[in-house]
Order: C-alpha cells, then sequence, then structure tokens
C-alpha cells in the first residue's frame, strides 16, 4: 500500500511535468493523485470498480476547487493529474485484446465496464463542480 | 474625437483574443477562455462583450458598431502553466494592478514563451511516470525498467511523429505500436515478464486525459459544440493507441 502511495504521488507529479503545469503547483498535482488513487484502492477492496471511481473522483474535484482556491491558480491544473491514476487504461487495453482475438462476448463485457468508469470519472468531477457552485452561491446569499 | 475611441476599442478587442487563442492553444476549458475573455474586455471599459469558442476558433464582438473579429486555432498542446499565467493577468487587470499596454506586453511575452520544461525532461517524466503505473497496476518491480523504457520511448515517438506528419492520430497510433513492438521484444529477450502489465503502464503517458476532463466540463457548462468535439477527439486518440496495441498482436 505504502509503495502504492509513494508511486502513485510520483506518477501525478510526472503528468504534471508532460501537461507543462506551472513548478510550484507539481506537488500538490502529485498529492491529488496519490489521495485519490489512495481512496480508490481502499474502496475498491470492498465495492464495485465503478462506485471507487466515482468517490476517487468526487475526492479530486473537491480538492482540486480547494487547491485552485488556495493557489489562486485555474481547477483543471490539480483535476487533470488526479483523474489520470483512474482513467481505465487496464479494461481498456484487455477489451482491445480480446476484440483482437475474436472473442467479443469477453471484449464487449469490459468494454461495457471500462465506459461505466469513465461515466463515474465524469459524473465525479460534476458533482464537485455542482457542490462548489452551490456553495458560492449559498455563501454570497448568506452575506 | 471618434477614430481615437475607435482605436482604443480595436486594441481592447486585440488584447482580449490575444489572451484567448494562448488560453485556448494550451488546453484551458472553453468556458474559461469566454470568461477570461469578458472579464479582460469588462475590466478594459467594454461591459458587454460576446465571445463563441470553440476548439478550432473564436469570434469575438463588443456590444457596439465595430464588427466580429474571427481567430483560426490550428496549434493545440497542453501546456497548463501558460492557462494559469493569462489567468493571473486577467485577475490582475481586474483587480486594476496592471494597465492595459502592460498587459498586452505581458500576454505577448506569454505568447512567445517555450514550453516550461524541456522535451528531454518530458521523456524522462513520461517514462518515470509509466514505470510507476506499472507498480499501482500491480506489476512487478522486475518490470519497471522495460516499463520506463517502453513509456519514455512511446512520448518521444508522439512528438517525433506529430512534427513529421501533422495528423495527431497518425503519431498516436504508432507511438502505441512502437510500444506494444518493444514491449514484446523485452520480455522475448527476457528482460521483462508480464507483457500486459509493460504495455498498459507505458501507455499511460498518451492517455487523453486532459481532454476528457475538458470535455466534461465543457458538456456541463453547456458548451455542447466544444464538449462533443473535445470528446470525439479523446475517443479517437483512445482509438489510435487501441488500434496501435491491437496491431502488434496480430502480428504476433
Amino acid at each position: 500500500m505504502i509503495a502504492q502511495l509513494i508511486t502513485s504521488f510520483i506518477a501525478s507529479a510526472a503528468f504534471g511535468v508532460i501537461f507543462n503545469a506551472p513548478r510550484r503547483a507539481l506537488p500538490q498535482c502529485g498529492f491529488v493523485g496519490m489521495v485519490s488513487w489512495g481512496i480508490y484502492v481502499l474502496m475498491n477492496a470492498s465495492y464495485s470498480t465503478v462506485l471507487a471511481s466515482l468517490v476517487a473522483t468526487f475526492i479530486v474535484g473537491a480538492t482540486s476547487i480547494v487547491f485552485a482556491r488556495l493557489y489562486k491558480t485555474p481547477v483543471i491544473i490539480f483535476s487533470v493529474s488526479g483523474i489520470i491514476p483512474l482513467v481505465p487504461g487496464g479494461l481498456a487495453y484487455d477489451a482491445m485484446r480480446h476484440f483482437v482475438q475474436n472473442d467479443n462476448i469477453a471484449a464487449l463485457q469490459l468494454a461495457a465496464q471500462a465506459f461505466f468508469i469513465s461515466g463515474a470519472i465524469a459524473i465525479g468531477l460534476v458533482i464537485a463542480e455542482v457542490l462548489n457552485q452551490m456553495l458560492r452561491k449559498l455563501a454570497t446569499k448568506l452575506q | 474625437m471618434e477614430e481615437k475611441i475607435d482605436h482604443l476599442t480595436y486594441e481592447i478587442i486585440e488584447i482580449c483574443l490575444l489572451a484567448g487563442k494562448i488560453m485556448l492553444q494550451s488546453g484551458a476549458e472553453t468556458s474559461r477562455v469566454e470568461d477570461t475573455m469578458t472579464r479582460i474586455a469588462a475590466a478594459l471599459g467594454i461591459p458587454r462583450s460576446h465571445s463563441y469558442v470553440t476548439p478550432t476558433g473564436i469570434i469575438f464582438s463588443t456590444d457596439g458598431a465595430e464588427p466580429a473579429k474571427l481567430i483560426r486555432i490550428t496549434e493545440r498542446t497542453t501546456d497548463l502553466h501558460k492557462v494559469a499565467e493569462v489567468n493571473s493577468v486577467s485577475r490582475n487587470l481586474s483587480n486594476g494592478d496592471i494597465t492595459m499596454s502592460e498587459a498586452r506586453l505581458l500576454l505577448r511575452e506569454i505568447e512567445a514563451h517555450p514550453h516550461t520544461y524541456p522535451i528531454w525532461f518530458q521523456i524522462v517524466a513520461a517514462s518515470i511516470a509509466s514505470g510507476c503505473f506499472l507498480i499501482m497496476f500491480q506489476g512487478g518491480w522486475f518490470d519497471f525498467i522495460p516499463a520506463m523504457l517502453c513509456g519514455g520511448l512511446g512520448l518521444a515517438a508522439v512528438i517525433f511523429f506529430q512534427r513529421l506528419v501533422a495528423v495527431k492520430f497518425f503519431a498516436e497510433f504508432s507511438a502505441a505500436f512502437l510500444v506494444g513492438l518493444f514491449a514484446f521484444f523485452f520480455t522475448e529477450i527476457s528482460i521483462g515478464y508480464q507483457v500486459d502489465k509493460i504495455i498498459i503502464g507505458s501507455v499511460m503517458p498518451l492517455v487523453p486525459g486532459l481532454l476528457i476532463t475538458n470535455a466534461v466540463r465543457d458538456l456541463m457548462s453547456g458548451h455542447l459544440v466544444s464538449g462533443l468535439s473535445k470528446g470525439a477527439e479523446a475517443f479517437l486518440t483512445a482509438f489510435a493507441i487501441g488500434t496501435g496495441i491491437a496491431l502488434v498482436f496480430i502480428l504476433f
């Protein structure tokens, strides 16, 4: 588990470099990626992969919004590095492999799962965004 | 007198378009580009402006009699540093910390800036990321080095092929093919053991993560045209990677 956390931190920060993120934002990028992967691995042990991805992306969205406020930088810098580990690359790969081997039924199952996980990632980001907007409206109303 | 005002308006439009162009070329989401342009225009004295931003072009007009201006975007890269820089210029301009001419100077500077990190450093980062992903996907440490080599090769190949031919999907397809080929080669000569894990780890730097996030955010904020076209681009990229890998499996 510790190796998983360390590697996810390094991998996410390295993705910050590939996306040309500002140098001072790289540790935060790594942190967001580490948190998202840690939650995903913990949840995946007892719940479905789709639910784990949903919760993990929601946390990514929320932490990214907090970081964006703190460091006055666009949200996208943090959220991109955070969701990269959750992208169902392995499943998509397996699906492709089965398609190539003419095992279409197994391939379709895997492809459907990859599709649902992508959807979960999208919805997780959206929920975080919507909650942020609601809180903002509430804050301006209270003022 | 009237001519002077017109000149000023044109200058404001030019600054807005420059800011929008840099942001869009660097991979910002559509709503942020529109928002920044409107904010800059408002800070410089045009309270009501309209912008229509798609991944391939920006149309910007003021509410007055001036003609709308169009900018064509042909090249898109990912440079989040520039997005953050333009964002802070617009923020400073709204707060009144810098003047119009200072803002224009800053934007020109940002536009001329090279990437934050040199290419070799990005390739090194890609190979480290690939190695780390291998561990995250339950691969063994003995495959760490082959995954690093394949991952670095993958990103280098994408950058190289994109310079060679302008077709982005072909570059991704060939890079994925090379990654698969070398992963097979490494397992053949028993430097690597699990070919699946090596390929999955080293293909990750090619995955269109930024496009997926941007597509979702655009769709949710009502920018349907941008959202759908970015989604299509992400899908095509994923498809190109998958086909490149599949071709290796068909051949061997």
